[in-house]
């Protein structure tokens, strides 16, 4: 992002009418806020740039996960990807670091722990019983056939309502993780979380939607 | 009898105050302000929503690894600016079997103003007389109008939105310009008319021009996670640091008050304290005492009150102590509506809270239940954070994974709308508290045991709620994931306590024979010890009742120093 972007981008977030009163503090605070959100997005340019003008990347030291053993961090990864892939709009939920946020959350909650293995145990045990081994080595069709089993409750077999459960919490664990980070927040067109100096309601735009909408 | 020495201190302050929410914060102001020198004693920790280091406002979600999911005392997620919680480590309290209570205390300056969502109503002229009206529970010793003028002031020093209605038992006030609607509130409004049910703009202590010296608000809508603009009500930033520009207030944090003293005379003399940060116990002497723990935290101080003047503990020669609590009855009840898939993206943070809400509007003669309840909404296009669209299966795909998962996301954002009831519970007396015989905190201060039953006027006017909450997202064209509720599972009632209302316990009276203060929240046996918290309410009314304690305690804080200045106190 150059200079003169920089600048329309603060200047954006901090339009203030003349006469409003907002404490100054309050400015400097969302000036650093904005400041800070311009910074990092001038990173993202550079990273999706092609190799040849930038000096090659260096691999980030991989992310050792802390509750995961290796063999679930894989399954963790893998699943993740499948509930949410990276499409034409954003990346996927590796690419939001889905997985290390549940690393995370799991180190915060004991319950949450014990939930997660045994779910992954649960995936492991379909797949095998279905094709005789774990879920990282089986094809994309039959891990598909293990998802389509349980990804809809309503269809879905009492045998395999454990898994159903599972992946029910598995899918809002995740959706938490995506929507909530950068990556996630921009894709949905989130707009807000700044100072606004008058509340105008809601847009004309939005209200003749509205209206057409809810005739 | 306290264990341990206490420490008595030289100092004997004009007021000892007990508590620093809504109703200490508006004591210890308006009591600094005539002059007085008073000490509030607060059991939690120092707290200042103008300071980064507490304020998590405009806090993105990926900020926080953990994208604003609860903690052990951040029930309400991580960036709540309220440090408590329904379970606070070594402070028990305990349950009569079959008894389900969910008591919620704050620990921290502000104490639950820092946990609300700004809802402030007045009570309406019936609210003060509904035995005289229905015959059921008791009128209260003042009206609406001995009250009237405490309200208006607490609109003026405090601040409040709102629209001027004309509504007889939902007064109006001194209202700043409430924000217009969100998009979904025009679509709740519409509907809510077409049914006939009084929908308005909400009334919520959040400023919307500059008052006192605070901004206008700012419209990130996170009023809960402590704003740094002081632009809502929270009583320690907008009564109590502003207080202590005296030079009169004198404040202790992390100070658990074990007991009020009284001397030979049976009158208070102070209060005992444990100094949380060394264990010590400590004493402060006060020529007056104002109890604001909260309505349970100070009925619990009173009945540990015990000495040979007061053998049922302090204000309790009637035996109310601990009786006629209630809390306001809740149920919510979320849908779908078609029509706002695909929401065109914009700004719709707006307040910390709904911009509409619904007053009572029928009448109840024409029911099965006495007493009336208002109804708060929901939805909206807010920051995503921990929790996001959670149940993605209720949505008509019935779940999936994938390019198409993802899709369902974006396209039902904004599409959920919730209507939460609020409604009044009649007092019986099956509903109360009372220190339990063995178990103590780690204080060693015993702790209150409840008990509690909700009645068929509480299960029929729950039932109402969730059957118009149902009707009203029909007329809207949606979908309502849950099945209604059955009577076996009481129609969805929340557990007593967990609506965060709990009133009454220490009530205000006509008589001495059956209250435990007079029409100035003194207490009958002891006339240098006053409440100023949701204990003296009578009646729970359809109403939060945050506007009413700061008003009954702006009251009674003027009965005080009106005492004073007479030589009386």
């Amino acid at each position: 992002m150059n200079e003169m972007n920089r600048r329309e981008a603060m200047q954006h977030l901090l339009a203030i009418p003349a006469g409003m009163a907002i404490a100054p503090d309050l400015l400097d605070r969302a000036a650093a806020h904005a400041a800070e959100a311009v910074e990092q997005h001038a990173h993202e340019p550079q990273q999706a740039q092609g190799a040849a003008a930038q000096p090659a990347p260096q691999p980030r030291p991989a992310y050792r996960p802390k509750q995961f053993t290796t063999d679930e961090w894989r399954l963790v990864r893998l699943l993740a990807d499948y509930v949410i892939p990276r499409d034409a709009r954003s990346g996927s939920a590796t690419d939001a670091g889905v997985p290390e946020f549940m690393d995370f959350m799991l180190g915060e909650n004991a319950g949450m722990r014990t939930w997660m293995k045994n779910g992954l145990g649960w995936m492991n045990a379909e797949c095998r019983r279905r094709f005789g081994t774990g879920f990282v080595s089986c094809t994309d069709a039959q891990r598909r056939e293990v998802l389509d089993a349980i990804a809809y409750p309503k269809k879905a077999a009492p045998e395999v309502q454990a898994g159903v459960q599972f992946f029910n919490s598995f899918r809002n664990l995740t959706a938490s993780g995506f929507w909530s980070s950068r990556i996630g927040a921009a894709d949905l067109g989130y707009i807000g979380n700044r100072p606004v100096a008058q509340w105008e309601g809601t847009p004309k735009a939005v209200m003749a939607w509205l209206e057409r909408n809810t005739k | 009898m306290p264990q341990g020495t206490p420490r008595a201190q030289s100092t004997v302050y004009d007021v000892a105050i007990v508590g620093s929410g809504a109703g200490g914060g508006m004591a210890a102001h308006q009591l600094t302000k005539a002059g007085a020198r008073v000490v509030l004693l607060e059991a939690g920790g120092y707290w200042d929503n103008s300071s980064a280091q507490y304020s998590a406002m405009l806090k993105n979600p990926w900020d926080s690894p953990r994208r604003g999911a609860s903690t052990p005392d951040r029930p309400f997620g991580e960036w709540d600016a309220c440090i408590g919680g329904w379970q606070i480590p070594g402070e028990p309290y305990t349950k009569a079997e079959g008894t389900k209570f969910d008591w919620w205390r704050g620990r921290m300056l502000g104490g639950r103003t820092n946990h609300w969502g700004r809802i402030s109503l007045r009570f309406g002229p019936d609210d003060f007389r509904r035995k005289t009206l229905d015959g059921l529970g008791d009128d209260w010793p003042i009206t609406y109008d001995d009250i009237k003028p405490y309200y208006d002031e607490v609109d003026r020093l405090v601040g409040i939105f709102g629209s001027n209605e004309g509504l007889r038992n939902d007064p109006d006030g001194i209202f700043h310009a409430p924000p217009a609607p969100r998009y979904y509130e025009h679509l709740i409004k519409r509907t809510a008319d077409r049914m006939d049910i009084t929908c308005i703009p909400a009334r919520l202590s959040i400023i919307t021009k500059p008052l006192n010296g605070r901004s206008p608000c700012h419209y990130c809508g996170q009023c809960n996670r402590g704003c740094m603009t002081n632009s809502n009500f929270s009583s320690g930033n907008v009564l109590i640091l502003p207080a202590m520009k005296t030079g009169r207030l004198t404040l202790l944090t992390d100070a658990m008050v074990r007991e009020v003293t009284t001397g030979p005379d049976g009158r208070a003399t102070g209060v005992a304290y444990i100094d949380k940060r060394t264990g010590e116990d400590k004493l402060v002497r006060a020529r007056i005492v104002v109890l604001a723990a909260s309505a349970l935290e100070s009925a619990r101080i009173l009945m540990n009150s015990k000495s040979s003047r007061h053998p049922q503990g302090l204000a309790n020669s009637s035996g109310v102590l601990g009786k006629y609590i209630t809390d306001t009855t809740g149920t919510d009840v979320a849908g779908f509506i078609p029509s706002l898939v695909d929401v065109p993206r914009h700004n719709a943070d707006g307040v910390g809270g709904g911009h509409i809400y619904m007053p009572w509007w029928l009448d109840n003669r024409k029911l099965d239940f006495p007493r009336g309840y208002h109804i708060e909404v929901w939805g909206g296009l807010g920051q995503p954070s921990y929790g996001f669209m959670g149940g993605i299966q209720n949505y008509p795909e019935g779940g999936g994974y994938g390019a198409g998962l993802k899709q369902q996301y974006r396209k039902y954002w904004g599409a959920t709308v919730g209507f939460s009831g609020r409604g009044e519970m009649i007092p019986n007396d099956k509903s109360f508290a009372e220190l339990d015989p063995e178990v103590k905190d780690r204080f060693g201060i015993p702790v209150l045991k409840f008990h509690w039953e909700w009645r068929d006027s509480e299960y029929n006017q729950v039932k109402h709620m969730q059957e118009t909450f149902r009707a009203l997202i029909a007329e809207m064209g949606g979908e309502v994931w849950s099945p209604m509720p059955t009577k076996e599972q009481g129609y969805g009632i929340a557990n007593g306590g967990a609506i965060i209302h709990e009133l009454g316990g220490i009530r205000m009276g006509a008589s001495e024979r059956d209250s435990a203060l007079n029409a100035n929240c003194q207490a009958w046996d002891c006339d240098n010890l006053f409440v100023a918290d949701g204990g003296p309410f009578v009646s729970q009314a359809d109403k939060n009742p945050t506007w009413t304690i700061l008003a009954l305690s702006m009251r009674t804080s003027a009965y005080i120093t009106q005492q004073r200045k007479a030589g009386a106190l």
